[in-house]
């Protein structure tokens, strides 16, 4: 399997254009009505979601539903910030997503190296187990351990139960980027007289650098989804953002346009960076297929 | 050469020096990883099958119990039908971002305006933390006030009790799903059909084949294993589905949505049976992986008949 990061992913077309002009603006039509169909869920859903938390609580039960916000108000981030610790959900989160995805960096870059040079792909296959393996059958002996112990609430579970997620991206997006470059350059170091880890840190590194980008940003954002670790792991204060936002789902009679303000900040800084590093990312996860959790 | 290799034999606490080895003393850069992936990943692997043969609470007793789980576990009707409902479930959310997917791949493989903007919001629900769409998700489902039953008037259809009731809550789901992973089967999709030489079609197009027969007899049997690894992909994710149920229902209404996973998460974290629930986690690992290398197996075929 290539795992090669291809920046001009999609130059090629598939459906090829009909001879004839005709044919050529029926096809035109018939792809653009295709690609209005296949976003507009996607769409809808997020301008809902923008609508929801923007409105005041008149017009998020109105109905018919009001669709644009008139006048937008803030009100509702103001509410979720000042009457929640969002605040502290968020350094949370930032505290455990930075720790994992820096340790899967610290150890996935280097296994992500050797196994390209040993080609060890078998080796790296095994990792693939951890995109098969539920995440719950991570979770119940590692709370136990925890539990023994007496470690559970703290950062550290949560931090070295993410790096199930982060590791092995990071791993098998670094194969990848390891295999596709040029061995000569290494090869003329070590010839220079360098060591192999030499060779690694002042040449290898430098130029893995867009794939190193990318294992990160997928690293990232995947710990910053993840729930399931921390709905089982995480203490009263060491709840992540998805932890707190469900449990304000649950344990608070909670008006909508908070709660989808609550959604928004969640998930907005994975947005952002979707939308600014797209590219890295559709390389990222076209490579393997990777999701994590 | 051979000094160098000397050398470096020495400095990299790898002791296994010669030409023919060359390539081995790179394990070291792999060792700190396999280290933890031992610690994270294969230990609870372990520790989860000696759990299985116990009966094992979390205040810390365990009984020896043989295989007393397993046979329990294949008697418990619960699981039955959550595994009935996971079965449900995942052919739907396999089958529906298939047919969404390959086609929105083959769309997002031709050059129009906007392509890059518009396949970048397609992809956004599969980024999106997966907990705040499924709020959003919950507050769409209201069957009063909810956006989505006010949608199907505007259409003249009749409301839908959508996560409410038991009949649709597993379609309902299975939407949420598909709506959130249609654009992981794209990707895969599309990094295959970018890598397709684009001479057959040259050649198809001078012959007058159209469209669908392009797609049908050149396309399809060329990505036919990016489809495998997509639908592969697909059934593995969906067989897991965790986060998306137990915030839109839990499992609920009653038991109605309660597929392998949340009667998983049940067992051993409300009801703390952690051996039952191992053995639980066994069955259900088997199963994903039978299932996963059964469809992997398929890869290989170029054509399908």
């Amino acid at each position: 399997m290539s795992t090669t990061a291809q920046p001009d992913l999609i130059r090629k077309r598939a459906t090829a254009v009909g001879s004839n002009k005709t044919r050529r603006v029926l096809n035109k039509i018939g792809l653009y009505a295709s690609v209005i169909f296949l976003i507009a869920p996607a769409v809808l859903f997020f301008f809902w979601m923008i609508s929801l938390s923007l409105k005041n609580e008149l017009d998020n039960t109105a109905y018919p539903p009001v669709f644009i916000p008139n006048p937008p108000t803030w009100d509702n981030f103001i509410k979720v910030f000042r009457e929640n610790d969002f605040l502290d959900n968020l350094i949370n989160s930032v505290i455990v997503s930075f720790s994992a995805t820096g340790l899967a960096l610290l150890l996935g870059v280097p296994a992500g190296y050797g196994i390209a040079k040993t080609k060890a792909t078998k080796a790296a296959a095994l990792i693939l187990v951890a995109r098969v393996t539920p995440a719950l059958s991570f979770l119940i002996p590692l709370f136990l351990v925890f539990q023994w112990l007496d470690l559970l609430g703290g950062y550290l579970p949560q931090i070295i139960t993410h790096l199930v997620v982060t590791v092995p991206i990071v791993v098998w997006v670094m194969i990848g980027s390891f295999e596709a470059l040029p061995p000569d350059l290494e090869e003329a170091a070590l010839v220079d007289g360098c060591t192999i880890w030499q060779a690694f840190h002042h040449v290898a590194v430098p130029l893995a650098r867009p794939g190193i980008v990318v294992g990160m940003i997928l690293s990232f954002i995947f710990s910053w989804n993840n729930f399931i670790f921390g709905v089982v792991l995480a203490g009263r204060d060491t709840r992540t953002l998805p932890v707190a936002v469900y449990n304000m789902l649950t344990f608070e009679q909670i008006s909508w346009g908070p709660l989808a303000a609550a959604a928004l900040v969640v998930t907005a800084p994975v947005l952002l960076l979707t939308l600014l590093m797209q590219k890295e990312i559709v390389a990222g996860l076209t490579a393997g297929g990777v999701k994590g959790g | 050469m051979s000094e160098t290799t000397a050398n470096t034999t020495l400095q990299s606490a790898a002791p296994l020096g010669g030409a023919h080895n060359y390539a081995r003393r790179y394990w070291v850069f792999a060792l700190p990883a396999a280290i933890v992936v031992t610690g994270v990943i294969l230990f609870p692997w372990i520790f989860s099958v000696v759990m299985s043969v116990f009966t094992w609470k979390v205040s810390g007793n365990a009984y020896f119990v043989g295989l007393d789980n397993f046979s329990k576990l294949f008697h418990d009707t619960r699981f039955l039908w959550a595994m009935v409902r996971t079965f449900y479930f995942t052919a739907a959310a396999v089958v529906l971002p298939m047919i969404l997917g390959i086609w929105a791949a083959v769309c997002f493989a031709n050059n129009f305006s906007l392509r890059g903007l518009c396949r970048t919001l397609f992809i956004l629900p599969m980024m999106a933390t997966p907990v705040a769409i499924a709020l959003v998700w919950t507050m769409m489902f209201h069957p009063q006030l909810g956006v989505l039953n006010y949608i199907l008037s505007v259409f003249g259809l009749p409301p839908s009790q959508w996560v409410y009731s038991d009949t649709t809550v597993i379609p309902t789901l299975v939407m949420v799903e598909t709506w959130q992973w249609t654009p992981l089967v794209m990707l895969i999709v599309l990094g295959g059909i970018a890598s397709l030489p684009s001479d057959p079609y040259e050649a198809a197009i001078i012959d007058g084949a159209s469209g669908w027969q392009m797609f049908r007899y050149l396309t399809v049997p060329m990505v036919w294993p990016f489809i495998i690894v997509a639908a592969t992909m697909r059934v593995i994710d969906a067989l897991k589905t965790f986060d998306t149920i137990f915030v839109i229902t839990n499992g609920g209404p009653g038991t109605s949505s309660e597929t392998m996973n949340m009667l998983l998460y049940q067992t051993a974290f409300a009801y703390y049976d952690l051996g039952y629930a191992s053995a639980l986690v066994l069955v259900f690992f088997a199963i994903i992986l039978v299932i996963s290398l059964g469809l992997l197996s398929m890869r290989q075929m170029e054509r399908w008949q």
